[in-house]
């Protein structure tokens, strides 16, 4: 066909890396207008209710991060004196906060790979339930592994346990057409169950709590500093296998398929993909990342399980997801986020008096923000910019 | 005489692509103003701007003599200006009351809607414009061209005197096309004026009483119809002689590569679309598939390529059966598909175009290794791709949805020409294309030909069919009326068989 005057179409063309940075950009500024909004918000009601939002703030700051001060004292008594323990000290918040940030990473890349697919897992809680009390198993019933071959064992171990409870989700899905929402929501209130119970007989430590024994330290991940600091290798597994998540969503043709399926499931037919197994295959991934979360904590953190142990990790998962947009960098971020605004809640309560409920406020409002952009479009006047809409499910009935 | 619409110096600028270079534009009173220009020459661009949908970089509008700012749909609409988008934009799940009604839900004290007065509002729109349409009916159940009355009943009911048509030619049979040329017709006598773009230049010939020919972003000409021919508007808007008839040499056929028989199939609501189908596609020849759309065609050619199973019958592609396997074995058995709805099958929109270029062979050398995909080939084959088939982008990084409706098409028709086939497969192959393009594939589908492949192509435009096939089967209500050469077929014999008569019939009446 003629080509001699498509030049002129091109007056300005820009490269390609340009162009991506661009889209970068644009994909960035309405979660972080979120979240700036979302604190804003936050203060006035802090504000509402008669306190300071700047003292709030402060101490929501110095607990997720810790006192500059102290830290500058810390590395000044290290070089001065050689001791460590105030500069341990003063890193303690912040480490806490990627302690608490670490689990949301598994679990949120668990959520948001299911978003890929167009798939809606609300299961990750159930699954984090799984994963946590597998781990737990082997970890103290193993005994006599060097730590090498332990570690791992019980790492896996968890991650199977959460890849089954996805994978029934999905296999019901694939075969009865059953949706996956219903069906991970009632594997949710199997696995909270069947904890009670296994928790309450079969993997009851000798004692009158319903918790399961410690792990055995060959099961344990290791720790990075002494007692109080709970930071482990945990964080950087979690990082590792955001890489991973990354890489085998936009690398490999698994990925591909997967995207594909999630962005339009008539062309992935068409292109020949096997739509039924790559439900599956997803929701055995999401639940194994799940599975990671719980395996993490109690590997990482608390070493052993007990009632009420998530604490909602898989429900905030959600969130956390859709902040990060399905994307595995973003939901690093969002995880960060989320673990800091957590870390500094209980500081934010003691030193300033503000109920720990107002990061969920904040939380929620950004949530809000990022479900309906639209009102920060409009709060910011930004252009709706026709870029990549992540398509997070196919609504209910499909 | 005035003018109702004034577009003066409007120019847009996407990432990398200037969609409109300072374009003006008149739009006389009661009268119909055709856009034409090819694939991504930015008319559809010019239409959203006037729509309030985009923001222009620079120009200015003028309703009724008078400068407005146009910042969003309903400032357009306010102005009295509808449009009727080049893809459908309706809820498929709703009934027309509902569809009708988003956005201006009205209600009874203040709460409940108050459907009955829209739908009784439809029925009068519908009496007095002919349209007939049903308020009550669900738009998954309406047939196409029904679906666009039902755009233009809302276009209607919320009082628009200017009307835009973005390509609703594009999707409709010859009768639905006639339909709406009496629609047209009634709006025009009723005072409505109209912005109508097609690509299809007998058309225009037909209804315009002014051409605005766009190229590049830029307008190239205005001609008044009764001085244009097709010739002259085919030259100006691709600036250079298009020869509207394919010049082919006649086929070689050899032996069968589809055999087809006695097929039965069902479509997704279960009804029985295919009854009893039969028939053979040889290597080197073209068999055309005629037939007013919803005749079962779209469903013979899913059953085809794996995406619906059939009730009964056999597929043998070259001498295997193929009817009881997945869409994958069927594509590596080398058969290309060209889907009748490319934003449903075709393509992944939000996928840039480099990704929508490997669709089907993403997982095959040389574009994985393992599982690992090769960035640097699936770039440089779609480089490559982009420029033989000269789809108009700025790069192939963009999503394939930024894409013109043409250039979409280039993607799809550019991939599966690329890939080993033995059998093409191509359901509305040219559907929106400028006749430019239509011109290229159209060479590039004979030329397969020409190379030892089957081609089935199905087409509503028995101009396409015609100037394509070597045979043609006509199909009526899910049967094939007769399979005739196309040496000697006429079009008054095909309309016969395509409305469900055999020519002998009506000799014995
Ligand atoms: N949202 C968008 N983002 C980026 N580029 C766009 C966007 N919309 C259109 N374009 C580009 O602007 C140009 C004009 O596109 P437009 O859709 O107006 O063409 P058109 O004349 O309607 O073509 P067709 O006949 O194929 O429908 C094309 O090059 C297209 O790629
Ligand atoms: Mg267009």
């Amino acid at each position: 066909m003629n080509k001699t005057d498509t030049t002129s179409q091109t007056p300005e063309t820009k490269t390609s890396k340009e162009n991506h940075n661009e889209s970068i950009w644009q994909a960035l500024l309405v979660p972080v207008l979120a979240v700036v909004t979302g604190l804003f918000l936050g203060g006035i009601v802090i504000l509402a209710s008669g306190e300071n939002p700047i003292n709030a703030y402060g101490a929501l700051f110095t607990g997720s991060f810790g006192k500059p001060a102290n830290f500058i004292e810390g590395i000044s008594v290290l070089f001065s004196t050689g001791d460590t323990a105030a500069l341990i000290k003063a890193i303690y918040p912040f480490t806490e906060s990627l302690v608490i940030a670490t689990p949301y990473i598994f679990a949120g890349l668990s959520v948001a790979l299911g978003f890929r697919c167009g798939l809606f897992n609300i299961g990750a809680e159930g699954q984090f339930f799984i994963g946590a009390l597998v781990s737990a198993f082997v970890g103290y019933s193993l005994k006599g592994l060097p730590m090498i071959i332990h570690l791992p064992i019980a790492i896996l171990a968890g991650a199977a346990g959460g890849a089954l409870w996805g994978m029934v989700p999905g296999y019901l899905k694939a075969r009865f057409g059953a949706h996956e929402v219903v069906n991970t929501i009632m594997m949710n209130w199997i696995a909270f169950r069947l904890s009670d119970w296994l928790l309450s007989g079969p993997m009851k430590a000798s004692g009158f709590r319903p918790v399961t024994p410690n792990v055995l330290a060959s099961a344990e991940l290791p720790r990075f500093f002494p007692e109080p600091l709970r930071f482990n290798l945990g964080f950087f597994i979690a990082l590792l296998v955001a890489y991973f998540i990354y890489w085998f969503l936009f690398k490999t043709t698994l990925g591909f398929e997967i995207r594909a399926v999630g962005a339009n499931p008539d062309a992935a037919k068409y292109a020949g993909m096997n739509i039924i197994r790559n439900f599956v295959l997803v929701m055995a991934l999401a639940g194994a990342l799940a599975g990671l979360a719980g395996s993490s904590q109690v590997l990482g953190v608390d070493h052993w399980v007990g009632q009420g142990f998530s604490a909602g990790y898989g429900f905030d998962a959600i969130a956390i997801a859709l902040l990060g947009k399905s994307h595995p960098a973003g939901v690093v971020m969002a995880a960060l986020l989320f673990g800091f605004l957590r870390g500094g809640a209980t500081n934010m309560q003691s030193m300033a008096g503000i109920p720990i409920d107002i990061i969920s406020i904040i939380q929620g409002l950004v949530i809000v923000f990022i479900a309906a952009p639209g009102i920060i479009r409009w709060l910011y006047r930004i252009r709706t910019i026709k870029t990549e809409e992540t398509v997070l499910t196919r609504g209910w009935g499909s | 005489m005035t003018n109702v619409l004034e577009l003066r110096g409007i120019t847009k600028r996407f990432p990398g692509v200037l969609a409109n270079d300072k374009i003006d534009i008149t739009l006389r009173e009661g009268k119909i103003l055709a856009l034409l220009g090819e694939n991504g020459a930015g008319k559809t661009t010019l239409m959203n701007i006037l729509y309030g949908l985009y923001k222009p970089d620079e120009g200015s509008i003028a309703v009724h003599g008078k400068e407005v700012e146009i910042h969003g749909p309903n400032d357009a609409i306010a102005q009295g200006i509808g449009m009727v988008h080049q893809h459908f934009m309706l809820v498929p799940v709703m009934t027309v009351t509902e569809n009708v009604m988003l956005g201006i839900e009205p209600t009874k004290n203040g709460i409940f809607l108050d459907k009955e007065k829209v739908a009784g509002r439809i029925r009068e729109i519908s009496d007095q414009y002919g349209l007939d349409v049903d308020p009550n009916a669900y738009i998954k159940d309406l047939p196409v061209g029904i679906q666009q009355r039902v755009e233009i009943i809302k276009v209607l009911y919320r009082q628009a005197d200017i009307l835009i048509l973005d390509e609703p030619t594009a999707v409709l049979t010859p009768q639905e096309v006639e339909g709406l040329f009496m629609i047209i017709d009634t709006l025009i006598k009723s005072g409505k004026s109209i912005i109508f773009i097609t690509h299809k230049l007998k058309e225009v010939l037909a209804v315009a009483d002014d051409i605005t020919v766009l190229r590049l972003g830029r307008v190239v000409g205005s001609i008044n119809p009764k001085e244009a021919t097709t010739e002259k508007l085919a030259v100006m808007m691709v600036g250079r002689d298009v020869n509207l008839v394919v010049d082919k040499k006649p086929a070689k056929p050899t032996e069968p590569v589809l055999v087809v028989e006695n097929l039965y199939v069902r479509d997704e609501r279960q009804n029985q679309t295919v009854q009893g189908v039969s028939f053979e596609v040889r290597k080197g020849e073209v068999l055309g598939v005629a037939g007013v759309q919803g005749n079962g065609q779209t469903e013979l050619v899913y059953a085809l390529t794996g995406l619906l199973p059939l009730e009964d019958g056999t597929i043998r592609l070259l001498g295997e059966p193929i009817h009881r396997t997945t869409p994958r074995n069927i594509l590596e058995r080398g058969v290309a598909h060209i889907p009748e709805d490319r934003q449903r099958h075709g393509l992944i929109l939000t996928f840039p175009i480099h990704d929508n270029m490997m669709l089907c062979t993403y997982y095959k050398n040389p574009f994985a290794r393992g599982i690992s995909l090769q960035e640097k080939t699936i770039f440089s084959n779609a480089e490559e791709l982009v420029g033989q088939y000269d789809v108009r982008t700025p790069n192939i990084y963009v999503n394939a949805g930024t894409l013109s409706g043409g250039n979409q098409q280039k993607v799809i028709v550019a991939r599966e020409f690329s890939r080993p086939i033995q059998l093409l497969i191509a359901s509305q192959p040219t559907r929106g294309l400028d006749v430019g393009s239509i011109e290229y594939i159209h060479q590039q589908i004979i030329k397969k030909r020409d190379e030892g492949t089957g081609v089935l192509v199905v087409s509503s435009e028995l101009d396409e069919i015609l100037a394509l096939s070597d045979r043609i089967a006509v199909m009526y209500k899910g049967q094939i009326m007769g399979i005739v050469d196309a040496q000697t077929a006429t079009k008054e014999q095909l309309g016969l068989l395509m409305a469900g008569i055999h020519p002998s019939e009506t000799a014995q009446a």
